[in-house]
């Protein structure tokens, strides 16, 4: 399951435009995904394959169902005790929704990054600690700093608290914490990394620097990224899907969506008509 | 005189604001106010209220006093003790009030007669002088209305006077009663020394009335008392703190909706009932179902011990814990779930790693004010736990807390000079500065752990 058995490939522009072009080798497929908030119905028939080692940018104005289809492919819509799920969603083979799944073990494969940075008021080492601790993946305490380490560089934060490891993780700036959030997030070696408009709380200095990791990140990792910022969508991700009320209205290579959307909703979106 | 005094004052309050108003508004129409005519009203409302009320507060003590003194006068006994001077005086007012059974005397009498007239003197004088000021006021805050007259200001002072005066009266009562105790504790240490009493071991404060009586010392050593107050304490806080907090993990993590809303008011109606109820429920119930375990254990329980008491004790700080641990779980951020959910960890390991640690510096103080109830607590020990000071700490035993001492000493016909009484305001001083102890504690934990969420 870890993502370092699969062949390393390249990151760079051939990659990226290869899985832009050519969702055939879909990490995550999505097929007929409703969603129900009680009485509300929240996500309406969904279907989308999501390349692996890719950004995928969801977009959309506010309660378009972007952030719900996001939650369902961690289950995070499972702590909503209101929140009724139907449809099917596979990660290579794995159907997340079968009854005998274990929710554990699929968001240990499949990390998420909140739209407010949330690190835990414990030190910035306990904060990557945390997942491969609960999940038992270090044999050792080197091990366990070894991975620490590993994630914070990956991360792009170790040069700035590997002085202060000690320090809470609460003390950092905001675009610290998110970045901690990240290396929380890799430190149990996902293969997916789900983002829920992971910049909105941070200024446009930290924002650049989460959008640069974004693509250090993706040839490693399948990436989704909700974002309400369509520059964003257009910076960071190799595909878009554009939600709205509810439904997916079309889903393409960035550059397709962006340039020569073939629905007039999403037309209308991208040139700021109405969203 | 006070009812003619008091209607007089508020008639005058509500015309001084009518008047202030009406004027303010007839000042408003040739040009604009400073303040708006509601200040104005009120302002002059002040200007009659404020030497009024002062007047009269100064005025009935000073009336009573001179009545008082006139009236002890015509008794011509020369120098009197406080406890003679009460005694008349209380005769003074049964004669007055036509109470006095049998005949009072000449002298009583004539002191009554003096009595009232001085009173009714002092009276007069006072409603006459009170509604001259009253006027005067009224006058002259009303002449102070003008366009450019700063009403507002003066009103906003006022408030402010008025609120700072509430917080100076909390505080000079808390001061008051500390030093009342402090003092009386500074006599006690007169007869006994505090070495004697802090680090002695044997409590038995019943001194000798004859020289030659037998057993009544009088022992103040409070080590017995120390050790089951806190024998007691421990035992409430074996029973209220695993129950207390786990309580609340369940309600704010585990219940749902429904069931919380249920759950939530029966444990508020748990810290609802009377201690003294409680107190009879420790000694009626549990103690005897604890000594019927005991013995079919083959355990020698007495029938007033510290493990009833405790217990109960414990029933009555659970509400405490769980209700104040309940909301700083829930003051948790759901941002912080959410992170640890999705991490893939479960819900228990959620609560113990992220949840606790967090809401870590509120259950503390949740505790230390469970605790200092605990101590505090009077009426279900002096039901359940007993009076014996037996220095132990087997919770079978009977024991005896500072509370409970407190109290059997003060209740009932008590000399109030003797170290035996004055003994009581030690042990409240000692009291005091335990659970004042605990608070700094808390605030320090709290100040030290507290996470800032935005």
């Amino acid at each position: 399951m870890d993502v370092m058995v699969h062949p390393i490939k390249t990151p760079g522009p051939a990659s990226a435009a290869a899985a832009a072009a050519a969702p055939d080798s879909a990490k995550i497929i999505a097929r007929s995904v409703n969603v129900y908030y009680g009485d509300k119905h929240a996500l309406k028939d969904v279907s989308v394959d999501i390349p692996e080692r890719a950004v995928t940018a969801f977009i959309g104005p506010s309660g378009c169902g972007k952030s719900t289809f996001l939650r369902c492919i961690n289950r995070m819509n499972d702590t909503i005790p209101i929140a009724r799920v139907t449809g099917e969603i596979r990660i290579d083979d794995l159907d997340i929704y079968d009854s005998s799944l274990d929710v554990v073990q699929l968001r240990a494969r499949v990390g998420m990054v909140f739209q407010k940075p949330n690190p835990f008021p414990k030190s910035v080492y306990e904060n990557v600690a945390y997942g491969p601790r609960i999940h038992g993946h270090a044999r050792s305490k080197a091990e366990l700093e070894e991975i620490v380490e590993t994630s914070l560089k990956k991360a792009g934060l170790w040069e700035e608290v590997k002085d202060r490891l000690s320090d809470s993780g609460t003390g950092l700036s905001g675009g610290q914490q998110q970045r901690l959030c990240i290396a929380r997030a890799i430190a149990v070696s996902p293969e997916v990394i789900l983002m829920d408009e992971p910049c909105s709380a941070l200024d446009p200095i930290a924002t650049a620097r989460i959008e640069e990791l974004i693509d250090e990140l993706r040839a490693n990792y399948t990436i989704i990224i909700v974002t309400h910022s369509m520059q964003q969508a257009a910076r960071v991700s190799q595909r878009t899907a554009f939600f709205h009320l509810g439904v997916l209205v079309e889903e393409g290579p960035t550059e397709t969506i962006f340039t020569n959307p073939s629905d007039k909703r999403t037309l209308d979106y991208i040139t700021g008509r109405f969203g | 005189m006070s009812a003619i005094y008091l209607i007089g004052l508020a008639v005058l309050v509500a015309v001084g604001f009518l008047f202030g108003l009406a004027r303010a508004a007839a000042t408003a129409r040739s040009g604009p106010l400073h303040s708006r005519p509601p200040y104005h009203g009120v302002f002059v409302a002040l200007g009659v209220l404020v030497p009024m009320a002062a007047l009269y507060v100064i005025g009935v003590p000073v009336g009573q006093r001179l009545a008082e003194s006139q009236a002890l006068a015509a008794f011509d006994l020369g120098v009197i003790d406080d406890l003679k001077r009460s005694a008349i005086l209380r005769d003074v007012q049964a004669v007055l009030a036509g109470r006095f059974a049998g005949d009072p005397g000449e002298a009583l009498r004539r002191a009554a007669e003096t009595y009232a007239s001085v009173r009714w003197i002092a009276n007069g004088t006072l409603l006459a002088v009170g509604f001259a000021f009253g006027l005067l006021g009224l006058v002259l805050s009303l002449r102070s209305v003008s366009a450019p007259f700063r009403a507002r200001t003066h009103v906003e002072r006022f408030i402010n006077i008025v609120l700072f005066a509430s917080a100076t009266v909390a505080v000079l009562t808390t001061l008051g009663i500390v030093m009342s105790v402090l003092f009386e504790t500074l006599r006690f240490f007169e007869r006994v020394s505090p070495v004697d009493f802090l680090f002695g071991l044997q409590w038995s404060p019943q001194t000798a009335i004859r020289a030659d009586q037998v057993g009544s010392s009088g022992a103040f050593g409070i080590v017995p008392l120390v050790t089951g107050t806190l024998l007691i304490t421990a035992i409430a806080l074996l029973v209220a703190g695993p129950i207390g907090l786990f309580a609340a993990i369940y309600m704010a993590e585990y219940a749902t909706p429904r069931f919380r809303a249920f759950v939530k008011p029966i444990l508020e109606i748990l810290a609802g009932i009377p201690t003294v109820v409680l107190g009879f429920f420790a000694a009626l119930t549990v103690a005897p179902s604890i000594r019927g375990w005991g013995q079919a254990l083959g355990l020698d329980v007495a029938s007033e011990s510290a493990l009833a008491a405790g217990v109960v004790m414990g029933m009555m700080i659970i509400p405490f814990i769980s209700s104040l641990s309940d909301d700083v779980i829930n003051a948790v951020p759901q941002s912080l779930r959410d992170g640890s959910y999705a991490m893939g960890a479960t819900r228990s390991e959620t609560i113990k790693k992220v949840i606790l640690p967090a809401a870590f510096a509120g259950i503390v103080s949740a505790f230390m004010l469970a605790i200092s109830r605990a101590v505090g607590e009077t009426m279900i020990v002096v039901m359940a736990a007993g009076l014996a000071a037996n220095l132990t700490f087997n919770p079978l035993e009977a024991v005896t807390t500072f509370t409970v001492q407190i109290k059997t000493i003060l209740v009932g016909d008590q000399e109030f000079e003797s170290a035996k009484t004055l003994s009581a305001f030690a042990l409240g001083f000692v009291l005091f500065f335990f659970t004042l102890t605990l608070n700094v504690i808390a605030l320090q934990v709290v100040k030290r752990y507290r996470e800032q969420y935005d």
